[in-house]
């Protein structure tokens, strides 16, 4: 793997939450630290399992393959491994490696002096998968409420999950966390277009500065939110986007036990018009 | 700025209060409907489960009577569907409609003081004699959706002179003139269980000979038509569906496939028989006592007041919890016999033979169609 000849300049010991100058140390170009052993151990051992749950399941075909949680009967507490147990232990395995991919990435950044803003970010994302196989399962008192895990098989959840309650459209979460999602591709479609056009000229021409990207937007919509700018609102609508998602599912049951049309009732009911 | 923060967490503290007061807190009853790990399952308030319970009671039974004895024919006149009963049965179940139907207003609902029981005065007591036969009917030949519980006045009455849900036929609210209204899109509609729906989905599957079935059964599109009408059509009617059983679409149906049977719960099947009873109920029972009906016993469109799910099960996944009522009135569990004046009888045998004839050759011809459709490869 190629590195830039300056990189090494910033490869400093120290800044370690855990394991000291343990594993402070780098191979190739990863730096390896305490959440690299814990990640790499946790991540490995829950895709071991997973190609076990396969081994022992019906089928082979990648896009069948699925690794269920228990019955409900199970409530929270331990199954079977071939009855939703293996799930359980992937669950643990999953979220064990993101939580030390998040805390190595606070390590990498005390480490560069940085702000903890990619963590941050990152941390919505964990934070969504567990509102999803722990939180809400823990809620609604069975782990059988969390999604399976296979490619077609997960989908087929949500799909069933959105019809326990009749219509998921109507889901206010949902609808703000679908509306952040878009608004997420059409910010950094919009970015990624500029950054091209500025920096992909045409044959005979120069790489074009930030004037140039700002005179595109003010001319194009009156107003250039400028470079720094627009990374801090695509944090924003991606954290929201992950944010809202992870509402939007454990409202749904927990919180709210009826259709989701329902909902809106209390809007039409305002003393106001009714 | 301090004063901002403060009014900024006060609004904020009093929105959220607002938005958690119409929620249900957990803990949670949920309930397995399929697969582990597919997520069909039901989530339901405790307290919304205690309200099914108390709403849907079986009221106490009037001691049985014996069927020995003359028959109510021979006593009384003008008895045209419980004329078989004793005369015992027959009173023992005139006082118990009277308890299900008109508890306030007495025998006097049905029948004039002063005046014959025989006579029929009134029109509640010549739509109470179809609504008898009706359920008779139900109890008899519908056995693949009321089979195990059965129905009886009560399931549907409750107490009230009408069931407390029927339906007429859809009319528009006001709109602009020269635009046709789609029915749909209409705020707090019960019947559309307040999604932007249509709001009379009953009116296509319920009365009139219309296929709930929109969906392909291929992944990509190749020929197969449906509507986006008539797709929210069977949307709305399935929420219908859902919401008067208290149910939601996982309690049927594996929404990765909503058309295949081999992916659904049985119930589904039940659900089917129970459109085409509801179908037969409206058409062939309800339908015909309009003629007597005073108006405001009618729709705007001076229709009858019609059955749904929702007009018996009132909430509950089985009417009354599954409670067996007709077990306490047996009396209800079929019609009248035939009568048995023997041209009537000769004529019926001799229907019989040409129905089942007609029938023998139906089969025929659809088998070898279906020969012809495999051959062909067409799928349904």
């Amino acid at each position: 793997m190629s590195m830039l000849t300056f990189e090494k300049k910033y490869r400093v010991r120290g800044g370690t939450l855990l394991g000291g100058d343990l594993f402070d140390f780098w191979i190739g170009p990863f730096w390896v630290g305490f959440f690299g052993v814990t990640t790499a151990f946790f991540a490995s051992l829950g895709t071991g399992l997973l190609i076990y749950g396969a081994a022992i399941g019906p089928t082979w075909n990648i896009w069948q393959i699925s690794i269920a949680p228990p019955d409900l009967s199970y409530g929270l507490a331990l199954a079977p491994m071939q009855e939703g147990g293996l799930w359980q232990v992937i669950t643990i395995c999953a979220t064990l490696a993101f939580a030390s991919w998040a805390m190595r990435q606070v390590e990498i950044s005390r480490k560069l002096g940085m702000g903890l803003h990619i963590p941050f970010a990152f941390s919505f994302a964990v934070l969504a998968y567990v509102t999803l196989v722990i939180v809400r399962p823990v809620l609604l008192g069975a782990w059988g409420h969390g999604f399976p895990y296979g490619i077609l098989s997960h989908l087929d959840w949500v799909s069933n999950v959105g019809y326990q309650f009749l219509h998921f459209h109507y889901n206010p979460a949902h609808m703000i966390a679908v509306t952040f999602f878009f608004t997420t591709a059409l910010a950094l479609s919009m970015h990624g277009s500029l950054i091209l056009m500025a920096t992909d000229p045409r044959e005979g021409e120069t790489v074009k500065t930030g004037e140039h990207e700002n005179t595109f937007f003010r001319d194009d919509i009156g107003y250039s939110i400028g470079a720094l700018g627009i990374h801090r609102l695509g944090v924003f609508v991606a954290i929201s986007a992950a944010f809202w998602s992870a509402v939007c599912i454990v409202i749904s049951g927990p919180f709210w036990t009826r259709g989701w049309p329902e909902w809106w009732n209390w809007w039409l009911e305002l003393p106001v018009w009714y | 700025m301090k004063i901002f923060t403060m009014k900024l967490f006060a609004s904020t503290a009093a929105i959220a209060a607002l938005l958690l007061s119409g929620c249900d807190l957990p803990p949670q009853e949920t309930v397995q409907r399929g697969y582990r790990g597919t997520g069909m399952e039901a989530v339901y308030s405790p307290e919304a489960l205690e309200e099914i319970i108390a709403a849907n009671q079986v009221p106490a039974a009037i001691p049985a009577v014996s069927s020995e004895g003359p028959k109510a024919a021979d006593i009384y006149q003008n008895v045209e569907v419980l004329g078989h009963l004793s005369v015992g049965e027959f009173t023992r179940l005139m006082a118990a409609i009277t308890q299900w139907v008109s508890p306030d207003q007495g025998c006097n609902y049905c029948h004039v003081p002063g005046e014959g029981f025989e006579q029929d005065t009134l029109y509640t007591k010549k739509v109470a004699r179809v609504m008898i036969a009706m359920t008779q009917n139900a109890n008899q030949s519908w056995g693949a959706h009321v089979g195990g519980a059965g129905v009886t006045c009560y399931t549907c009455h409750r107490g009230n002179n009408v069931p407390e849900q029927v339906w007429t036929i859809g009319v528009p609210p006001r709109h602009a003139s020269g635009h046709v209204h789609q029915m749909q899109n209409v705020a707090h509609q019960e019947s559309s269980v307040f999604a932007s729906l249509p709001i009379d989905p009953f009116t296509p599957y319920l009365l009139e000979d219309g296929v709930a079935r929109d969906q392909g059964n291929t992944a990509l599109p190749q020929g197969h038509e449906a509507s986006i009408q008539s797709t929210e059509h069977i949307y709305s009617l399935m929420m219908h569906y859902s919401d008067a059983l208290g149910v939601n679409c996982t309690h049927c149906h594996n929404s990765r496939a909503f058309g295949s049977w081999e992916e659904s719960n049985s119930e589904r099947v039940k659900a089917w028989h129970g459109q085409q009873m509801v179908k037969q109920m409206n058409n062939e029972y309800i339908n015909p006592t309009n003629a007597w009906l005073p108006a405001y016993r009618q729709g705007p469109l001076g229709d009858a007041q019609k059955v749904n799910c929702a007009t018996c099960h009132q909430g509950a996944y089985q009417p009354l919890l599954g409670a067996n009522m007709l077990a306490d009135y047996p009396n209800l569990g079929s019609l009248a016999p035939a009568p048995t004046d023997l041209v009537e009888e000769a004529m019926d045998v001799m229907e019989e033979m040409v129905e089942d004839a007609v029938e023998a050759i139906e089969e025929m011809e659809s088998a070898s169609l279906e020969q012809d459709d495999s051959a062909s490869g067409e799928a349904h």
